[in-house]
């Protein structure tokens, strides 16, 4: 019966959604991260969801989701004067990572939301491919 | 008497095929609801009620075909109107989709209780109500 796609599609919704979780704990935990040169201070990432197909063959209504890639944002890193930094450069500057830290904490709930959403529908249809095991019984 | 299963179970068969179709697609929203660009889309039941010729009831025309295929006309599937469009021009609402999910489950397992309730039907009529 074609509701097992339905697997597929909700699991790979979680999949993509774990990835979203990860990159913003990657972003929350380098929040305070301090470098010397802008070149190498931490950027905070994103990653970027498309509409997967491949192995749902022959039906354009039925698509998965999955993660294309992770962007690093092009934000320009924060310039702190700190001359008794460590990690200051010559000049007595430090960068710190550009991460909005309310802007990740929003993106962590609707990643959490949308999580739950497909373990919603996953239970859904386990519980009503299970019945219709039972039809006739 | 000339007896035969097709119309012993009407169009439930076919109907929870159908709702079954339409599962997939509104998991298919929801997994996407993060995914730009996406259009989210939903089976009409009414236009695959028509295009089926009101009985829903598919034909063989070989013997040795199995069962029925499950494709859906292509007609009866449509786009979304988007109640609140976003930025990205994804049109899935996740609230809406849900409901909609929790409502075809629902018209799903009524099907299935038609259906197993003629399946009792025939099999206390063929022992007799003994079980």
């Amino acid at each position: 019966m074609s509701m097992f796609k339905i697997f597929d599609i909700a699991g790979s919704g979680m999949a993509a959604q774990t990835v979203r979780l990860n990159v913003t704990a990657s972003n929350l935990a380098n929040a305070d991260m301090v470098s010397g040169s802008p070149e190498t201070v931490y950027r905070p990432r994103q990653p970027v969801f498309e509409t997967w197909m491949d192995t749902m063959q022959s039906d354009p209504a039925v698509a998965g989701v999955r993660v294309s890639g992770i962007a690093a944002s092009h934000v320009e890193a924060q310039k702190h004067y700190e001359p008794g930094n460590p990690s200051a450069d010559a000049d007595g500057y430090v960068y710190r990572a550009n991460v909005d830290s309310v802007q990740e904490m929003v993106n962590m709930m609707s990643a959490a939301r949308s999580y739950q959403n497909n373990i919603e529908i996953l239970n859904t249809t386990k519980e009503l491919l299970l019945r219709t095991l039972n039809v006739g019984r | 008497m000339a007896f035969s299963f097709n119309e012993a179970f009407g169009m439930h068969p076919q109907a929870i095929s159908v709702r079954g179709k339409r599962m997939e697609i509104i998991a298919s929203n929801l997994a996407n609801a993060d995914t730009p660009g996406y259009q989210a889309r939903d089976l009409d039941f009414r236009e695959v009620l028509r295009k089926e010729g009101g009985n829903l009831r598919t034909v063989r025309t070989h013997d040795r075909h199995l069962g029925h295929s499950e494709t859906v006309p292509e007609a009866a599937l449509k786009y979304r109107t988007p109640l609140q469009p976003s930025v990205d021009g994804n049109t899935v609402d996740p609230q809406f989709e849900q409901t909609s999910f929790a409502d075809n489950a629902i018209r799903f397992q009524a099907s299935l209780m038609f259906l197993d309730g003629r399946i009792r039907s025939l099999s206390d009529a063929i022992t007799g109500g003994l079980r």
